[in-house]
């Protein structure tokens, strides 16, 4: 058996931070960390936390920050964070949009006309109508969202609508040029649109199935591909717990790479499942 | 005293020789003492072999884009860096085009140009790149290019002054200790701002001190777009020289240069 290949990290141009852990007030069927209103694994990250890392971030030349969860507007720091966070670098957070009041709205858009960097929304719709896009994310998600959307193009944000591969005929040119009429229709002049895959791990492995032995890299079975375009060569993830390789493998003890960012700038191994999507799709979870 | 050191640098030009003509005689007139071009000399506008060919008539060095990285290595894309599949849809138009109408004397020549080039002048040392010092078809915009990185940058390349292009908007960010990355924006197509006229940048250096400023240059846009409709190049290319605002590769801009423009 060969052994799994290594990526080293050629800079650290993208820091995410698990900014309100795995606690998320939807439970939905694909999610690859089983976030849910229970799922306490990673906790919250505080405006401290957030400050000491920007701080490591700043020695390291970092450019740009994400911010994910769970439902990142779920951390009652989310607004000031982000405000500290836009005085450094851009930064952008992905959302379910159902937290997006009229008030929140405003003040991200205040955020976004202060700050010389840019501040970018993503907003997981996972289906073309209400009944597909319910199925996955639960019952009733689906209007609250409409009212996140319509918040936000009245304060005149764009957001990038994401869809998981789960949103059936999402990946072929028909379909999004359908899911770009649907954007088009909630409002937003210039729809933003991108298709994330699936990774066969936490909820999404119940739903459709586990990697098999197969989906794992070795270095005599690896295709062709270009190591540059995966998150773990550019990125590290800080969750509660410590910084993990990148935003998908927070619940493997062994993508744990240490407690400061200055600890994790070593090489990675593609030794996950998860490692087969990114490499054999050429997933990049950044914009 | 140190002696004071005047440079001109002409960003992507896409064949758009008629902005190159007046950008010439505008760096004429001003007394420039060393103008160099960096890189995408075609793409987007006609007749691909009109802009090398003034050049090397003129004597004017430059380094590679993408654009002649890919054309003299006869790849088929332009490994332009998009992600978004419209974005590649008009850029392949693009390079389709370009690609069978430059000779392959000038694909020859474009290989022969360096990746990178560095100068000095008074104390300051300058390093001219296309994408970025990393990679060709790196984008560095205003808006996703904060400060530490760009340090790190300038540290890593050993370098007190970055001059780049590629992403078509130009703007320049000053550092610690007088250093200065500065993107000198294109020639090719308008900045995406509903004016006609494209931009070149002019940056003066005397000791440690570096001054830059961005020069508006009006051209013969409507020649340019009359023959891009005989060439039958895209409706949305030619839009854009007549109006000033980018109708396509809109996808791979960050969301403060999205919300600046039309569309």
């Amino acid at each position: 058996m060969s052994e799994h290949p290594f990526v080293p990290l050629a800079a650290l141009d993208t820091l995410w931070f698990q900014v309100a852990g795995t606690l998320c007030n939807i439970e939905c069927t694909h999610c690859f960390i089983s976030s849910s209103p229970r799922n306490r694994s990673h906790g919250m990250l505080s405006l401290a936390d957030i400050e000491g890392r920007l701080a490591e971030a700043r020695q390291l030349g970092v450019r740009e920050y994400y911010f994910t969860g769970g439902e990142p507007f779920m951390n009652r720091e989310m607004l000031p964070i982000l405000e500290a966070t836009l005085r450094q670098g851009p930064a952008t957070v992905l959302t379910n949009g159902m937290l997006l009041t009229p008030a929140t709205c405003g003040r991200l858009k205040d955020l976004f006309d202060a700050s010389e960097y840019s501040l970018d929304l993503r907003v997981s719709l996972d289906g073309f109508d209400r009944a597909t896009h319910d199925a996955i994310r639960g019952q009733g998600v689906w209007d609250k969202v409409m009212i996140g959307l319509r918040n936000l193009a009245a304060v005149g944000l764009n957001p990038v609508i994401t869809v998981t591969a789960a949103a059936e005929g999402i990946e072929s040119a028909d379909g999004r040029t359908r899911f770009l009429e649907i954007i088009r229709s909630f409002g937003f002049e210039k729809p933003r649109l991108k298709v994330l895959s699936l990774f066969r791990i936490g909820a999404e492995e119940k739903r459709s199935r586990a990697y098999e032995s197969w989906e794992h890299l070795t270095s005599s079975n690896m295709p062709e591909g270009d190591a540059s375009v995966l998150q773990c060569s550019s990125c590290r993830m800080v969750t509660s717990k410590g910084v993990y390789v990148c935003p998908i493998l927070i619940e493997e003890p062994e993508a744990k790479m240490g407690e400061t960012l200055g600890e994790t700038l070593r090489p990675f191994p593609l030794k996950f499942g998860a490692c087969h999507t990114c490499w054999v799709d050429g997933v990049s979870c950044r914009t | 005293m140190p002696d004071l050191t005047r440079f001109a640098f002409i960003g992507g030009i896409y064949s758009n020789y008629w902005a190159l003509r007046a950008t010439l005689d505008d760096i004429d007139r001003r007394g420039v003492d060393l103008t160099h071009f960096l890189g995408d000399l075609g793409a987007f506008g006609p007749h691909p072999d009109r802009v090398p060919e003034l050049l090397i008539e003129r004597g004017i060095r430059g380094i590679q884009g993408n654009y002649e990285e890919s054309l003299s290595t006869r790849a088929t894309d332009c490994h332009c860096g998009y992600t978004d599949p419209r974005d590649n849809h008009y850029a392949q138009i693009s390079y389709d085009y370009t690609f069978g109408k430059t000779s392959d004397r000038l694909k020859d020549w474009m290989g022969t140009l360096p990746g990178t080039i560095r100068l000095t002048a008074g104390d300051r040392r300058i390093l001219l790149v296309h994408g970025s010092p990393r990679k060709i078809n790196e984008f560095l915009w205003r808006s996703t290019s904060p400060a530490p990185f760009l340090e790190k940058l300038c540290d890593d390349y050993q370098t007190d002054v970055i001059i780049c292009t590629h992403t078509g908007l130009h703007w320049h960010k000053p550092l610690s200790r007088n250093r200065h990355v500065i993107n000198a924006g294109v020639i090719g197509r308008p900045a995406n701002d509903g004016g006609r006229n494209v931009w070149y940048t002019l940056v003066e250096i005397e000791g440690s001190r570096v001054n830059v400023e961005f020069v508006p240059v009006i051209y013969e846009h409507e020649k340019l777009a009359g023959e891009m409709r005989a060439e039958h190049l895209p409706e949305e290319f030619i839009e854009t020289v007549m109006t000033g605002w980018w109708t396509t590769c809109l996808e791979v801009l960050p969301p403060k240069e999205r919300m600046a423009g039309r569309f």
